[in-house]
């Protein structure tokens, strides 16, 4: 992925791209779908959330929360929390697409998502030509998909009493694995790394022993973050 | 409610690419950021190894740990996303089937 970093990059470029975390989007949001009708929404809300919403995280919740009757303004609040660490995520492209206009980043941005992120941030290069239409390339082909994995999900969840036992619920972790491998072999400071991934992984231990993981994962990433920034500030 | 609820998940989305698009960042923030990406995926690769619905997955019964190794593995060797999901998803199968 990153030897190719200067040529340009195209529409069609961000939706080949986005192939290898199809298996992810179709497995989390058939399981999305399916826990979205089980809980009691129709069909056609799922295919809504999906659009709209458009976060597997959040839309697990919402279903969980609506079923067990739980107020709608709890239910923003569990979402807007949930989400916020898609600041970070938001923030660490932002520099890429400094200079475009800002309908244009609006739309970039409310596309973006864990996987999408994490391609993006390993394809992108300063010196790329033709961001912004590879991102859209990339972020349409994501949200098609997700849209279309749910309501083959809730379609299924009316038939299926019990989807959960096919071995797909480790795409997501074996996803996040590609996309942190990746990303350290790429960039040339390997230690420095290291260093990171291991306090975010020790930080999220921590904070999970008395926050919900949902915020766990965000004090995590901020405080590796900074202790990467310590580590190169000793150098 | 899906107003809401979709409202609060796209502003943290799209202000920081919008807003930061806009002014000068200074230094400290952009080599805070530049560490963002491994911290924040490897924060959620935690979360979603070691727990489930909000709570620990008991590490003697954690099969994610163990088809965690050869997912890594092929991820280091081959570098293909595509690869390496079904590698971990083809390991959960046989740990499944295993147990």
């Amino acid at each position: 992925m990153g030897e190719r970093a200067e040529e340009k990059l195209t529409f069609l470029g961000g939706v080949r791209d986005c192939i290898p975390t199809l298996l992810g989007y179709w497995s989390i949001g058939f399981a999305a779908g399916v826990v979205g009708v089980t809980e009691g929404l129709s069909v056609l809300e799922v295919g809504l959330m999906s659009v709209f919403l458009y976060t597997g995280t959040a839309q697990f919740i919402v279903a969980a929360m609506l079923s067990s009757g739980s107020t709608i303004a709890s239910i923003i609040a569990t979402v807007f929390v949930v989400n916020l660490r898609h600041l970070l995520l938001s923030a660490a492209v932002a520099p890429y697409f400094r200079g475009f206009p800002a309908r244009k980043n609006f739309l970039l941005g409310a596309q973006l998502t864990d996987e999408t992120f994490g391609v993006a941030i390993n394809r992108l290069s300063l010196q790329a030509q033709g961001r912004d239409r590879w991102m859209l390339g990339l972020n349409v082909t994501a949200q098609v998909n997700w849209v279309f994995a749910t309501l083959v999900g809730a379609w299924f969840g009316m038939w299926l009493p019990n989807p959960e036992q096919f071995g797909l619920k480790f795409a997501l972790p074996a996803m996040f694995a590609g996309l942190v491998v990746q990303s350290l072999m790429q960039r040339k400071q390997l230690r420095t790394d290291l260093i990171v991934a291991g306090c975010a992984i020790v930080w999220f231990t921590l904070a999970f022993l008395w926050l919900p993981s949902h915020v766990a994962v965000i004090i995590a990433a901020i405080a590796a973050a900074l202790t990467g920034m310590a580590v190169e500030r000793w150098r | 409610m899906l107003i809401g609820v979709s409202l609060v998940t796209l502003l943290p989305r799209v202000l920081p690419m919008v807003l930061l698009g806009r002014i000068h960042m200074p230094e400290w923030l952009l080599a805070f950021l530049r560490h963002v990406p491994i911290a924040v995926m490897t924060a959620l690769l935690a979360q979603s190894v070691l727990t489930e619905d909000e709570a620990w997955i008991p590490l003697q019964d954690n099969l994610n740990l163990i088809a965690l190794v050869p997912t890594l593995v092929a991820a280091v060797l081959t570098r293909s996303l595509l690869v390496t999901v079904l590698t971990g998803i083809g390991s959960m199968l046989l740990l499944q089937w295993l147990w």
